[in-house]
């Protein structure tokens, strides 16, 4: 059983390491600061963490204010009302002016569980990659999500860095790992068939990949931590050398990860693509593991479109 | 205040009246009515108050000014231009493809311009964010923005209205250019803004009213926002929508209407007589 984080608390691990190394650093709660995990940035550096209270749109734009002073704002709150209710205003006070802004947003997904439909964000990927300037991120686990974190506040410009709730396996080894926005990994090498995948899903896409092996096929399997910008040429590398594509998100299928692929492949390099995810419907309350089976959001899920794939 | 201060300001605010009519009829589009009420509070701010340096216009040490409602980009462009952030010709290619002067405020390109705005209160809310990183930095230099009464109806501005007194910002100044009109008809008949005072006042802000065209009353109000400590302020200044063109004044038709050719040259003949041809 490997270890078990959460990549909101890969994010709150990450932000108190970054206040030490990098005093622009300021981070912004609306109100969720111990769900968010920004609370431990918050009292260890309490000169430079800013409650904006229940009032998402005023994050935001305080957010855009704060990094043209200079500062580097990490800006949080619940992926649906960070991403969704704020979203013109990062639309225009953020992604218009190119502001050096990170909007990092948790509980994205279905599995923020029991809350249910209303907190649980399905299109965010959708929402913020259609912003100019824009980059989108979604880490696979803890790991992932604290080496991202390092990365984008290196970068200059606007992130949109999409964290879980649920506790997720650690897939990355800590020592070795390199995080490179845009750049796609190659968690295993296939011919037959290739599983792209992002967040949570790239655990399921390794089990399922495990399955197929156990069946004979060989399945390529790719984590696509960065949506925007998309990396092309490991897509479309895996169309040529594989010629069957599957993508796996915790994300509407209309928007998110299967519709950047879907884009890339019908220009380059069109191959049969099934895309796994929400299928265009509201989550409703459960406990997360309940609601991935029941929204097939699974490694079984995957490998039953694979093999049915593979028999067309 | 001394003469010659008052007598250069007049002579800026004829200026910029001029220059935003003649802008406006060159776009053929644009918003006067809002541009021409703020035409004393911007005039004040980049020709007396505020510490900027037009060579050098992302200046760290420099004050600050966000148009919150950013419609009124003609107002804040000729006060740039007068002030030598870019050349004036720039003024005539107002919301032409390709050109400097976009529609609404840009700051990526415009020298001068401190926030993109256009979207009514989050220039508002940015404003607040600025006056929160320079008090972080213990910095002198100050924020100003400018609202629009009819934005005073979007929920971003409460938002920030309630942030900006929690962080003590007191260097933070806003004006509210009160003409009483939005493009659908008076505020007081689309909904209700009033009382402005007491809104801002239960939430926690200094604040300050001024006749918007008289120079006197503005400075005052500036040079008690600079005195007081621990709040932020906000100035209400009573102003006519469309000030200095008689046919524009205190008319809603004017919020987004550009003049025709003669209905510029009239505007220009009660500015100081025909000259921008």
């Amino acid at each position: 059983m490997s270890k078990m984080m959460a990549t909101r608390d890969g994010y709150g691990k990450a932000l108190v390491e970054l206040g030490k190394e990098n005093e622009n650093v300021v981070v912004l709660d609306a109100d969720l600061s111990k769900s968010t995990k920004t609370a431990e940035f918050g009292e260890t550096y309490p000169e430079r963490f800013f409650n904006a209270g229940v009032a998402e749109q005023n994050l935001i734009g305080l957010a855009a204010g704060l990094s043209t002073t200079g500062k580097i704002p990490f800006a949080s709150s619940f992926a649906m009302f960070a991403s969704g209710r704020a979203f013109e205003i990062i639309r225009n006070s953020i992604g218009y002016p190119q502001l050096n802004v990170k909007i990092c947003a948790t509980h994205a997904g279905i599995t923020v569980g029991e809350d249910g439909a209303s907190h649980q964000a399905l299109e965010d990927i959708a929402c913020m990659r259609t912003i100019p300037n824009m980059t989108v991120i979604v880490p696979s686990d803890g790991v992932e999500a604290m080496a991202a974190v390092k990365k984008i506040a290196d970068y200059q410009g606007p992130v949109y860095l999409r964290l879980g709730r649920l506790a997720v396996p650690v897939i990355n080894d800590q020592e070795n790992y390199e995080f490179e926005i845009g750049k796609g990994v190659t968690l295993k090498e296939g011919a037959d068939i290739t599983i792209i995948a992002t967040g949570l899903m790239v655990h399921e896409a390794l089990k399922a990949a495990k399955s197929l092996e156990d069946n004979g096929v060989e399945a390529r399997v790719l984590n696509l931590h960065t949506i925007k910008p998309i990396d092309s040429d490991l897509i479309i590398k895996a169309a040529e050398e594989t010629g069957l594509i599957i993508t796996a998100e915790e994300h509407n299928i209309i928007g998110g990860l299967g519709s950047a692929v879907a884009e890339v492949l019908s220009e380059n390099r069109p191959v049969p693509l099934k895309r796994i995810g929400v299928n265009d419907t509201f989550g409703e309350s459960g406990k997360p593991e309940e609601l991935l089976e029941k929204y097939g959001l699974s490694a079984d899920k995957i490998f039953k479109t694979a093999i049915e794939l593979l028999a067309r | 205040m001394n003469q010659e201060l008052l007598e250069l300001l007049e002579q800026k605010a004829t200026i910029l009246r001029r220059d935003i009519v003649e802008m406006l009829y060159k776009a053929g589009s644009g918003h006067p009515g809002g541009s021409l009420s703020a035409v004393e509070i911007l005039s004040a701010l980049y020709f007396k108050e505020m510490n900027v340096d037009e060579k050098n216009p992302s200046w760290k040490q420099r004050d600050r000014f966000v148009l919150s409602k950013g419609h009124a980009a003609p107002v804040l462009y000729a006060a740039l231009g007068e002030k030598g952030f870019f050349p004036k010709s720039e003024l005539w290619k107002l919301r032409k493809i390709g050109s400097l002067l976009q529609g609404h405020p840009e700051m990526k390109n415009i020298p001068g311009v401190d926030m993109s705005t256009g979207s009514l209160g989050q220039g508002f809310s940015t404003a607040v964010g600025m006056a929160l990183g320079l008090k972080t930095d213990n910095s002198d230099s100050r924020v100003f923005t400018l609202l629009g009464d009819g934005e005073l109806q979007e929920g971003i501005v409460w938002e920030a209205a309630m942030a900006a007194p929690h962080y003590k910002l007191d260097n933070l100044t806003a004006f509210v250019d009160h003409n009483g009109l939005q493009i659908d008809g008076p505020n007081e008949e689309v909904m209700g803004v009033n009382p402005i005072t007491d809104k801002f006042k239960a939430f926690g802000w200094n604040v300050l009213t001024a006749a918007g065209h008289d120079f006197g009353e503005i400075l005052d109000a500036l040079q008690k926002a600079k005195e007081t400590k621990g709040k932020p302020t906000v100035i209400i200044a009573e102003t006519i929508k469309g000030k200095g063109v008689s046919f524009m004044e205190d008319q809603a038709g004017w919020h987004g209407k550009a003049p025709n050719k003669e209905e510029r040259d009239q505007a220009m003949n009660e500015l100081g007589g025909m000259s921008h041809e």
